[in-house]
């Protein structure tokens, strides 16, 4: 395809290019680098052990973790699997409620209905208009029957970030676990298990310029937390996570996660800005815009809005020189409308009609204008017809 | 020095069209799911890669769930049973082992081979079997265990991670319900694996959420990864010939051992073997002195599997063939590729035959 052709990627929920300095700290481990971080008996082995172990230590450093409290998984689904069910099951001799959000990723909601299916209670706390959950709510959904408690920083449709400190506070308080998924959060602000008393957190380095198919989830030792693994063999990671560890990605996700914490301030303002001008100048021209999410408790790089009088799909048809999205990627190739719309309190009809943007690293206040442009008169085209059908009728 | 890498089994040198390829698939930004053009990129490329995953052991595309590696394709296979009615052997890797409770477990013979008559009158739920041991690189019986299982109506599953690439593997004729894969021991990358499932397949995923791979397996899809599987697979595909030369390269080197000591056992050298792997016992030496001196000389071994080689216990396929202490844990496993060359073998060689020759002088000296 042509370069300068291609569309502007605005999609960075979804994914995010892989950082050319990521690629080419992950290359040798293809190349020369190619050992089994498990064969102990040689120096191929060696050195790509040697490779995971540093990874390890940058992924605990931008969370305040301690390096052996961080198990590497093929990326967030599959922590966010392990951290729910793992504990849940561990624990279901002596408890059996967990309480999390109807807005939380599909995985954290579907390991949910599978332990309801187990056996387990959950409740699953409402969230306002703000996208934010009600402290008095989980205070309240707290019982002596908890194990634990999961809630997501960052919501990867409306970016709202949750008040992680003061949910931990109570967390601790009540001696519940509390796990987050921070799969849009790391890297985009700054995330301190000790602080803010996070107990397990999920990341994955593909939404923060790493490659795909790795992640790693956090399991605090003090309080020391207990899961069941979901795959078992050869015992890797502490037996809680089996499998040939892969170096490269490894090595990509730590040097994703470095630069990540070199950049993270200064990115965070730029795009914030550039994210503010975007909406002021949609919302200034267009009328009928309606945001979803609030705008003070939001993520930088993320937008999101309904539009009145039209519908996404149409939208994105009339936008092919813009990679956005309409609610999650994960969900998108279904037709159901976002159960996190649905969640702040959208109608069907404006779930179905809005639009997430996500900026990143690599976007520019150019590509932010030239996108902003096509916006306003793809809005129009689309309304426009519309107006064109219902006349002809 | 340059280094003498005999341990394929372990994991396979990643081939260069792989590297490009995942390079490449780096390179693209897009998530499989998306539905805008980047989106559609890479979703093309996901499927252009299980086709070629399919086509390397006779399956259908549709058939092929890709997973973060081999030990969650046997943890997706063996998980869907209660844990307590599977039956296995004895000689199967730990990622199919652990899964299970207390399990039945059929007897393999001396030869390494599972015996047919100790599968038990009362079967339920599942049999796994590996189509190849990673350790003796052994082949079982896996498609007439197959028709067995299929005519008492229970499920099969067969762990062909070491088989695939190195034996031919026709999905289709073996006749097994489910069967798993691995990219990096074919010279693809770390971190991807497949498990191949029969169209009546219904099974309950292991990791929930975004509903990809058809619901059976969530997650964002490894573009790179899958990508850079597709590719290893076509190559091992086209490079299948070369198996004859590592076959030849293999007897070269088990000859060569029995020259410097004919008193060393080859584990499973009666079976019908993988072509590349072998696991000798060099008497009264450990493996672990005989893999740290190879490793001086700059010949890459192992003792056993990857995974357990960090733990010095004796093998627990060498133990279900019958051998005693003392020689099993004297067993080393040298397993060769498709970049093998006779210099690698030679190199070996001279590197066992000093470490030989040292452990027997003190012997000698003392007897003098």
């Amino acid at each position: 395809m042509d370069q300068r052709k291609k569309p502007i990627y605005l999609d960075c929920h979804a994914t995010t290019p892989v950082d050319p300095r990521v690629a080419e700290a992950m290359m040798p481990y293809f190349t020369e680098k190619f050992g089994n971080p498990h064969s102990s008996g040689h120096l191929y082995g060696w050195e790509v052990a040697e490779a995971v172990e540093i990874a390890r230590e940058q992924v605990a450093a931008l969370i305040n973790a301690e390096p052996e409290e961080i198990l590497f998984t093929s990326g967030a689904t599959e922590a966010n699997n392990i951290a729910i069910k793992g504990v849940a099951r561990f624990y279901k001799k002596h408890r059996n409620h967990l309480v999390t959000a109807v807005s939380e990723h599909m995985c954290v909601l579907d390991s949910c209905f599978q332990l309801e299916r187990e056996g387990f209670d959950v409740t699953y706390l409402r969230v306002g208009t703000d996208g934010l959950i009600d402290l008095n709510e989980l205070e309240a959904a707290v019982t002596e029957q908890t194990i634990l408690v999961s809630i997501m920083t960052v919501q990867n449709e409306i970016g709202t970030i949750q008040p992680m400190a003061e949910i931990g506070a109570i967390c601790r308080e009540r001696k519940v676990f509390l796990h987050t998924d921070a799969a849009q959060a790391v890297g985009k602000m700054p995330v301190d298990v000790k602080q803010m008393k996070i107990d397990l957190l999920s990341l994955t380095a593909h939404k923060i310029f790493g490659p795909m198919g790795i992640g790693a989830l956090y399991v605090g030792k003090k309080p020391r937390v207990r899961l069941e693994p979901i795959f078992s063999g050869g015992g890797q990671e502490q037996g809680l996570r089996s499998g040939t560890l892969a170096p490269a990605l490894c090595v990509g996700l730590g040097e994703a996660l470095k630069l990540a914490g070199e950049d993270m301030i200064e990115d965070a303002a730029r795009l914030r800005t550039l994210r503010d001008k975007m909406w002021q100048r949609l919302n200034g021209t267009v009328p009928g815009l309606v945001l979803n999410g609030s705008m003070t408790d939001r993520v930088a790089v993320n937008l999101n809005f309904s539009v009145v009088g039209a519908d996404a799909e149409s939208l994105m048809a009339a936008l092919p020189g813009l990679a956005v999205s309409s609610g999650s990627a994960c969900s998108s190739a279904s037709e159901e409308s976002s159960h996190v719309l649905k969640a702040i309190g959208l109608s069907s009809s404006l779930a179905e009609a809005s639009l997430r943007i996500g900026l990143g690293r690599f976007t520019t206040a150019d590509e932010v204008e030239m996108a902003t442009d096509q916006l306003i008169s793809a809005i129009k085209t689309v309304r426009g017809g519309r107006r064109e059908i219902a006349a002809a009728e | 020095m340059t280094n003498t890498y005999l341990d394929y089994n372990a994991t396979a040198p990643v081939w260069r069209e792989v590297v490009e390829a995942v390079s490449r698939g780096l390179a693209a930004s897009g998530n499989a799911s998306s539905v805008h053009s980047a989106g559609r990129a890479a979703r093309h490329m996901v499927e252009e890669a299980r086709e070629k995953v399919a086509a390397l052991v006779n399956a259908k595309p549709g058939q092929v769930i890709f997973t973060g590696g081999g030990t969650e394709a046997n943890n997706l296979a063996m998980r869907q049973v209660d844990l307590g009615g599977a039956t296995v052997s004895p000689i199967e890797h730990d990622s199919v082992l652990k899964p299970l409770g207390q399990g039945a477990r059929l007897r393999v013979r001396s030869d390494g081979v599972v015996d047919l008559k100790s599968i038990p009158e009362q079967l339920d739920g599942l049999v796994s079997v590996m189509l190849a041991n990673n350790e003796t690189g052994v082949v079982q019986p896996v498609k007439k265990l197959a028709e067995l299982c299929r005519k008492r109506g229970v499920a099969f599953h067969t762990d062909a991670i070491q088989a695939v690439g190195k034996i031919s593997v026709d999905w289709r004729d073996l006749g097994v319900q489910m069967m798993s894969i691995s990219a990096h021991k074919l010279g693809g990358p770390q971190g991807v694996g497949a498990l191949i499932v029969d169209d009546t397949w219904n099974g309950r995923p292991l990791l929930e959420g975004g509903g990809q791979e058809r619901g059976r397996r969530a997650g964002t899809e490894n573009i790179a990864g899958i990508v850079g599987f597709g590719v290893a697979a076509e190559l091992v595909q086209k490079n299948f010939d070369a198996m004859a030369d590592v076959r030849a390269l293999r007897d070269m080197l088990e000859h060569g051992l029995r020259a410097i000591d004919p008193t060393v056992i080859i584990h499973g050298g009666k079976a019908e073997r993988l072509p590349n792997t072998v696991c000798a016992s060099m008497p009264g030496v450990d493996a672990e002195t005989q893999v740290l001196s190879l490793d001086l000389a700059g010949v890459m071994i192992s003792a056993g599997s990857a995974c357990s080689s960090g733990k010095v216990t004796t093998s627990h396929v060498l133990k279900a063939m019958g051998l005693d202490e003392a020689s099993a844990s004297s067993a080393i496993r040298i397993s060769l590729g498709w970049h093998s060359t006779s210099d690698d073998v030679e190199k070996c060689l001279t590197a066992w035959r000093d470490l030989y020759t040292r452990t027997r002088r003190p012997q000698a000296t003392a007897a003098e």
